[in-house]
């Protein structure tokens, strides 16, 4: 039996992995996300929160259908958070394939949640825009003349949010959802930092710790990996109990995506543990056998 | 040999060197970003040079009939289909600024078939490979964490408690402990052993310290580089063996 | 009968008066040239409305600016129904009391007047009493402190790479990763299978790319010496060009130039993933015995190193992304991390002035270590004493050597203005 766990073909390995994910998620394994008062969450929503209502804040989603998993609910949650409080929401993209992300953000939370809300005077979105940091240093000097139209290819100084704005400068907030470079580390360096503007963000797992050393200053609040967003949306649906109730029919834009996919994750760190717990194991009795 | 070497090297020199400086005088702020873009457009240029080595290197594959020919072939056919259909905006509908004609829509317009090939092609294969690394830190996690020697063990430690943390496990099995950190300081230490604040104390503190040191450690080595780069100290990127 | 009518309408007409006149203006109004940019730029501030409740009372200001001939002075002339009969500039919500007005020319004098706005209307407009005329600065000087520092550090690198060029002599660790590459070329060849060269995903202008293909200069070497054969697949069409030249060049000093095949560095894809999954067809393939993945890394990095794992070869990883060196520390045999890696060009060349560079970086860490010293001393000093000399001096480390207020602190620049008027 040892012998067979020593040699362990990784594929049973695989298998297993496969199942801790897939069966959480085919039974609607939930558990419960209790959040820390203080926690990050808490920063975030505040930051939203905290603002006037009919503020201007400047969304970019800066990810790409590989990390959707991750950031997806986040970036939505985002969305429906400054839909409720009314906040002006710029829309952009610094990643080709993130996009579709923002138009389903417009096109399905906003449309099938706060239909009241019009294109042109409550959001508006930029579109993509190569370029990485040379785009978001441009952010902070003229939109205008970097973006010219938005991305249904009107002049923006024919749409009202943006006849009178000229650029990041006159955001009150940022929001980035970051999967890596460009993300939230350039916004840090290219915009918050030189211009002041306060910029909350949401991150892959792999990214929070490059990004704690910038809290709480330029960075307001971080949303890390699957967790926090699960925070944040336990925090939102306990502020705005509405939001939990309407449930679009597509999971993936629910208002409890992040909660849900928290079942899988808490079966798969446990089953790392194991395999973590069963490699000493045999190193040890190896050890002491004698070998 | 002065047009291979010297030239690219007084260019190389002479706008890093320039760029720095305008960092300093507002006036001049944006040549940095201008710069950047120049170097976009000729990457973007440059792709045409990729696109084609790839087109040639899988027909040489497919007209030798090389091992794996097939799947050389699928590339070239997915290669041309989404260029085709992309390029030409094939199946896209008109705008509100123009209607009639597909060409300013957006690359991406829901309902074309780009935009099927992203949503029904792209995604599903860019989450897939994404995916694959639960599976591969699984692995990597069963064969490589062993408390071989002290840094090991802590190592172990620390996955141990981040990973019981993240997730209700660690709230549940600590959840013996005073979850109000209280007056006292030793009911603040008891709190401070909960898993969840744990993991919290551990990102704080000592990752945070690390992960600062590793990153000044390698701005120097950054500017170090760049520098030797801008001096001619160091020519590897012209291609040079010295 | 005729009193009652009269009455009733002048009730009507009252409350109709007190809807529209209600909101209050904001005061103190007061404008300011934006510091340190060309001139196109003004801060205007305010205090809030009496009626500003922060919860809607008041929906928000509204900013108004009129140009004044520069003759007329000082003191704002302008009065709010010329502000009034102009377009408004620019609207913040409520609860703001600041604004930057960006579309100013410099040298040219303006006047603002802010209103507060709500449902029933706009309130009487709030002239500031001084005009303002931008002005462009020619030096940033709150980037002055960071100019210091990188001349410092400059200035020491360059003044080690002279000092190695005339002779001195500098001593660097051994690095096991860079020990190892000749190893692995070697093993490669034993096997009569072929050497994998991964440059990483970013493109030519990375650092940590060009520090890759420093690497490559060297493997590529070695490999031409033991006549094993070297791939290397990219993400990017100018890493392409560049890694071919680097390795033709490479097969030229080691005598073999005949034995350089182009076919052999080759352009994947620009997209990460189908990227990452070529190169795991190519390993799971033709199996490699030595990997090398140098350069800008992201999630594919695990995905990489456990692949290569599964082969059985031998895997050397350089990276500068603190994210993914852990996933390489834990699957590869051997691993440069961060500076390491910047280190290779020096180490692998043997090259004095390249190593003079090392010493120049190690100061540069000197530096940084003695600010951090500094700067927790004072803090603490600060906060456990009280002492506003302490205070001062932890301000001035945070915001003007570490921040962007230049060399004057921000107490002294106050006291200045003060000392002006007087």
């Amino acid at each position: 039996m040892l012998n067979y766990l020593r040699n362990l073909d990784r594929r049973i390995v695989f298998l297993l992995m496969g199942l801790a994910v897939a069966l959480p998620i085919l039974f609607k394994l939930s558990f419960p996300e209790p959040v820390p008062e203080g926690s990050q969450p808490y920063h975030v929503f505040d930051q939203i929160d905290n603002l006037p209502d009919g503020s201007r804040v400047l969304i970019s989603f800066d990810f790409d259908p590989g990390s959707q998993g991750e950031l997806l609910p986040m970036a939505m949650g985002f969305t429906r958070h400054c839909a409720q409080k009314h906040h002006k929401m710029y829309f952009m993209c610094l990643w080709p394939l993130g996009e579709p992300f923002v138009e389903d953000a417009m096109n399905i939370v906003i449309g099938q949640e706060y239909p009241d809300l019009i294109y042109g005077e409550d959001f508006m979105s930029f579109g993509y825009k190569p370029g990485a940091e040379a785009v978001i240093k441009n952010c902070i000097v003229d939109m205008k003349t970097l973006f010219i139209t938005d991305s249904r290819k009107t002049d923006l100084n024919k749409i009202p949010m943006t006849a009178n704005i000229k650029s990041a400068k006159a955001m009150d907030l940022i929001i980035n959802i970051s999967a890596g470079d460009p993300g939230t580390k350039q916004w840090v360096q290219y915009a918050a930092t030189p211009a002041g503007i306060p910029l909350v963000a949401g991150c892959t797992g792999v990214q929070a710790p490059l990004l704690y050393p910038y809290i709480p200053n330029p960075l307001k609040g971080l949303l890390p990996a699957i967790k926090g967003a699960a925070g944040y949306e336990q925090v939102l649906i306990a502020a705005y109990p509405e939001m939990g109730a309407a449930d679009i029919v597509d999971s993936k834009y629910s208002s409890k995506a992040a909660l849900q996919r928290m079942g899988p994750q808490f079966v798969a760190h446990l089953l790392m543990v194991s395999f973590i717990l069963l490699g000493n194991f045999i190193y040890f009795y190896d050890k002491k056998g004698g070998a | 040999m002065i047009a291979k070497r010297t030239i690219p090297l007084l260019m190389a020199s002479a706008v890093g060197f320039l760029l720095i400086l305008t960092y300093f005088i507002p006036q001049t702020e944006q040549w940095g970003a201008d710069a950047m873009e120049m170097f976009i457009i000729l990457a973007a240029a440059a792709m045409v040079l990729g696109a084609g080595n790839l087109v040639m290197m899988n027909l040489a594959k497919v007209s030798r009939r090389s091992e794996g020919w097939g799947y050389a072939a699928i590339t070239l056919i997915a290669f041309v289909v989404v260029l085709v259909i992309g390029l030409l905006k094939i199946g896209a509908h008109g705008t509100a600024v123009s209607p009639a004609n597909a060409w300013p829509s957006n690359p991406v317009q829901e309902g074309s078939p780009f935009w099927w090939i992203y949503q029904y092609g792209l995604v599903p294969l860019t989450a897939t490979m994404f995916a694959m690394l639960a599976f591969y830190i699984a692995s990597a996690a069963f064969r490589a964490f062993r408390a071989k020697n002290v840094e090991a063990s802590l190592l172990l430690g620390t996955a141990f408690i981040v990973l019981l943390g993240q997730v209700y496990a660690g709230y549940w099995l600590t959840d013996f402990l005073p979850a109000d950190p209280g007056d006292t300081a030793w009911s603040q230490f008891l709190n401070g052993l909960r898993l969840e604040n744990l993991t919290q104390m551990i990102m704080d503190v000592p990752q945070k310290a690390g992960n600062r040191a590793i990153t000044i450690g390698i701005a120097l080595g950054i500017v170090s580089t760049s520098l030797k780069v801008l001096l001619g100290v160091d020519r590897s990127y012209l291609g040079s063996a010295d | 009968m005729r009193h009652i009518a009269y009455a009733m309408l002048a009730c009507v007409l009252a409350f109709e008066a007190m809807a529209y006149a209600a909101i209050a203006p904001p005061s103190n109004v007061q404008t300011a040239d934006t510091p340190n940019d060309v001139g196109n730029q003004v801060d205007v501030t305010w205090s809030l409305s009496p009626d500003d409740n922060g919860k809607g009372a008041v929906k928000g200001y509204v900013i108004y600016r009129v140009t004044i001939d520069s003759a007329e002075g000082l003191e704002s002339t302008a009065s709010a129904t010329s502000l009034a009969g102009s377009e408004p500039i620019g609207d913040v919500a409520y609860g703001k009391t600041d604004f930057t007005d960006e579309n100013t020319t410099a040298g040219t004098m303006y006047t603002y007047g802010v209103a507060a706005v709500n449902t029933s209307g706009t309130s009487d407009i709030a002239v500031a009493a001084l005009n303002v005329t931008p002005r462009m600065e020619y030096i940033n000087r709150g980037k002055l402190w960071f100019g210091i520092i990188m001349l410092t550090i400059s200035g020491v690198v360059i003044w080690y790479v002279r000092y190695a060029k005339r002779g001195g002599d500098v001593k660097v660790r051994k690095i096991a990763g860079l020990e190892a590459v000749t190893e692995a070329v070697g093993r490669a060849t034993e096997m009569g299978r072929e050497v994998l060269f991964v440059p990483g995903i970013l493109d030519i202008n990375d650092i940590q790319t060009v520090a890759g293909m420093t690497v490559l200069a060297s493997v590529a070497k070695t490999a031409a010496e033991y006549d094993a054969k070297l791939e290397v697949p990219t993400a990017r069409s100018l890493v392409m060009t560049t890694a071919r030249e680097t390795v033709e060049a490479a097969y030229l000093a080691a005598g073999r130039p005949d034995a350089y095949d182009e076919n052999n560095i080759y352009y994947l894809t620009d997209e990460q993933f189908g990227y990452t999954a070529g190169i795991q067809g190519k390993m799971v393939r033709d199996k490699p015995a030595a990997c090398f993945y140098m350069g800008a890394f992201y999630a594919e990095s695990l995905i990489l190193a456990e692949t290569g794992n599964s082969i059985g070869a031998i895997q050397i990883a350089g990276t500068a992304m603190p994210s993914q060196l852990p996933f390489f520390v834990a699957a590869c045999d051997y691993t440069l991390i961060g500076e390491e890696f910047f280190a290779a060009s020096a180490y692998l060349s043997g090259d004095a002035q390249q190593l003079g560079s090392l010493k120049g970086q190690d100061v540069g860490k000197v530096i940084a270590a003695a600010l951090l010293v500094l700067g927790c001393f004072f803090a603490t000093l600060a906060m456990a004493t009280g002492s506003s000399s302490m205070i001062a001096t932890q301000d001035y480390i945070k915001n003007n050597i570490l921040g962007n207020e230049g060399f004057v602190p921000a107490a002294a620049a106050e006291t200045g203005i003060e000392g002006d008027n007087e």
